[in-house]
């Protein structure tokens, strides 16, 4: 098993005639994902890689029939409604790639995702993959580098950096340590599965036995999971990094969630409240290999 | 989320801490909005009655839809205060805007879309501009101090993606030293770009090093960035060490453009590739700002151009090549290290084999190779002119070096 997309799941790519869309859906495709067509409005009709375009989502389940999940690649102030639309047609998890989406519009995606039991990854994120089955968003770049950058095996990974996620996955890899499933929350404030979802997530799948979460300054997520392992929610050890020491309050240091407010956010406040509750957290990124080896071999 | 209290002054999390009694919170629906009888219950709450409890309650209605309607991610309003006569009034009052919904916001007449702790400096601006001016990749530039000396040991920091910049970051931070300034170029951006970054942050007095690295294993082609940086450490004539960690995509050619083209000049630059860790790096680092002695080598007279030139506009600059040069140039390597390959050898001479209009709009995608490849392996007529603008004034006010 693995969490949010597998070998089975059936996917659209909304936006698929876009330039962004188009190359990573040939991406999906050459990985294993099972994308069985895309919407375009106006475009109904066309074909992508020999996939059907429809014009609206509707149409495509129409068409299709039910669908898991719809990997959304449209310019960031039309992500709302694409979102919208997902649900509205019945899909219950979207992956919202495009980053500056507006955090009004995603306050209104997360209103009616929550109305209508779905959920969503993003903004501003580049996908999550499970390693061997399938991959949404943008992760890998290619289908080739994603084979050889991600290996399966017991370790989920959440993170709060796109970048940082294929290097984790990369360090982790040559060490011998294979992954479940991996998944970039996006870089933003607010974001549909933030890292306590995520981690609930793989507490969940069987296959998953350690945690690494690559947490950086700003928003309470890190903070969240704190909570989850205090109440006895998840009990998977959990392996963290926290980035953004160096950083200054009130500035955003690129990503749009990474800015300290207040006293909320801090590099200390994150890594005394994972230290308490006895996650593993490491101070230097090369020691995330290593840690989550000697926590995998005294599982065994 | 609105939070009230009734006691004035900051540190609503602590006054909640001392006086529970005086503060309370309410969670607004996004798509419900918020309502009067709503602010009143929350004023209630908080023990405020009377003439108070209305007037209070459509001033948090009007936050609310203000906040609303102009995107705020916060808005506060701190004091409210009563008059003798008995009105309520804003004393004060702080709105951040949500970078992303500026666009939808022209009457607020934004220049910085950044969240920052104080007012963008004259950099930070110049930097800005710089991203405005170049849809292409991502270009993030915040100060983070000023009018330090020598002795105080800041680092001028270039990251690439936002969570490995943090991280290397806070790598050279662990060191010892402290950052001069936050920077950020990814999302696979034009050599040109990687070079005015690097340009800007050489234009701070006082660093004394140059510390770069993002995650590792980047997945943009490295040597756009490796000869973006040549040619800002060329013209920079650079004299404080350089660590990059250029790990990802085309890593090896990279590293090695980087490292061979910078040979000559006065400080140390070396170049790192995936394998290598981030605290290696930074303890390459370390060790060449302690160590490494400054050749005093002069900086090499730049020809100065003949009358045959051939000059065509880019999408943020222009490149010209110097045919006299180029005529007696064996390589010809503008024309096959050109990416875009836009190059052609008319009586061999480098020319366009697209319109001039095709290279402005962004055929020409700046990748510097047919002047930096020029300069060692052809005739040293090729260059690439990419203004920065304000740059020049900044340093000369600051008294730094000519850009």
């Amino acid at each position: 098993m693995a969490i949010l997309i597998d070998e089975n799941k059936k996917v659209i790519v909304q936006g698929i005639t876009g330039r962004e869309g188009m190359t990573r859906t040939k991406l999906m495709m050459d990985y294993g994902t099972r994308v069985l067509g895309g919407v375009t409005p106006g475009r109904g009709g066309q074909d992508v890689y020999g996939l059907p375009v429809f014009d609206t989502v509707e149409e495509a389940l129409e068409k299709l029939g039910p669908i898991d999940v719809s990997v959304i690649f449209v310019p960031a102030p039309l992500v709302k409604n694409a979102a919208l639309e997902a649900f509205d047609a019945g899909i219950k998890l979207a992956v919202l790639v495009p980053d500056r989406v507006p955090i009004y519009d995603v306050l209104e995606v997360h209103h009616y995702a929550k109305k209508l039991g779905a959920g969503f990854v993003g903004p501003n994120t580049l996908g999550l993959l499970s390693p061997g089955k399938g991959v949404l968003g943008m992760m890998g770049g290619r289908a080739k580098s994603a084979r050889e950058w991600f290996r399966p095996g017991p370790v989920g990974v959440t993170s709060r950096s796109g970048g940082m996620t294929s290097s984790l996955a990369y360090y982790l890899s040559k060490q011998g340590v294979g992954l479940s499933s991996i998944v970039h929350v996006g870089g933003d404030a607010i974001v549909g599965l933030p890292h306590p979802e995520i981690v609930k997530l793989f507490q969940e799948d069987p296959d998953t036995k350690v945690v690494v979460m690559f947490g950086e300054i700003g928003t309470s997520q890190e903070e969240s999971v704190a909570d989850l392992i205090e109440k006895g929610i998840v009990t998977k050890p959990l392996v963290a990094y926290i980035g953004g020491r160096a950083a200054q309050k009130g500035t955003r240091f690129s990503h749009a969630g990474a800015i300290i407010e207040g006293n909320r956010g801090t590099y200390e406040g994150k890594v005394n409240r994972l230290r308490e509750v006895g996650a593993h957290v490491v101070e230097e990124f090369q020691d995330i290999p290593k840690v989550t080896l000697e926590v995998l071999k005294k599982l065994n | 989320m609105l939070i009230f209290s009734a006691i004035g002054g900051t540190g609503v999390e602590e006054i909640v801490k001392e006086h529970p009694d005086k503060v309370s919170f309410h969670t607004i629906d996004i798509v419900e909005g918020f309502r009067d009888y709503q602010a009143r219950n929350m004023l209630r709450k908080a023990g405020i009655q009377g003439k108070g409890l209305v007037k209070i309650a459509d001033m948090m209605v009007n936050l609310w839809e203000t906040a609303r309607k102009y995107d705020a991610r916060s808005a506060e309003i701190n004091p409210i205060v009563r008059t003798k006569s008995g009105e309520f009034l804003a004393a004060d009052c702080r709105i951040t805007v949500d970078d992303y919904a500026v666009y939808r916001h022209p009457e607020l007449g934004i220049k910085i879309a950044r969240e920052l702790n104080r007012p963008p400096s004259e950099l930070d601006r110049i930097a800005y501009d710089v991203e405005k001016n170049d849809y292409r990749g991502t270009f993030y530039f915040i100060q983070m101090a000023h009018g330090f000396g020598k002795a105080d040991e800041y680092v001028g920091f270039h990251g690439a993606g936002g969570g490995g910049s943090m991280m290397s970051m806070d790598a050279v931070q662990r060191k010892g030293y402290k950052i001069a300034n936050f920077c950020d170029t990814s999302g696979n951006p034009p050599a040109s770009k990687v070079y005015r970054a690097a340009k800007i942050i050489l234009s701070q007095k006082n660093i004394i090093g140059y510390f770069g690295s993002g995650s590792g294993v980047a997945s943009q082609e490295q040597f756009h960035s490796a000869r973006g940086l040549v040619k800002a450490f060329r013209e920079e004539w650079v004299d404080i060490p350089v660590v990059i960690r250029l790990g990802g995509n085309s890593e090896d050619l990279a590293v090695r453009i980087l490292t061979e083209y910078t040979k000559d000049l006065p400080a140390p630059v070396e170049g790192y590739k995936k394998d290598d860790s981030v605290e290696f790096c930074a303890e390459r680092f370390d060790t060449l700002v302690k160590n490494s002695k400054i050749k005093d080598i002069p900086r090499p007279r730049i020809p100065e151009f003949s009358k045959n030139l051939y000059s065509f506009d880019t999408l943020t600059g222009e490149i010209t090549y110097d045919h006299d040069l180029c005529l007696k140039c064996e390589s010809k390597v503008c024309v096959s290290k050109c990416v875009p390959q836009i190059l052609k050898l008319e009586e061999g001479k480098p020319v366009l084999n697209i319109t001039r209009e095709e290279a402005k709009k962004g055929k020409c995608t700046e990748c510097l190779a047919c002047e930096v490849e020029c300069w060692f392996h052809g005739n040293k007529g090729g260059h690439v002119s990419l203004p920065i603008e304000g740059l020049d004034g900044y340093r000369e006010k600051i008294g730094h070096s000519k850009a």
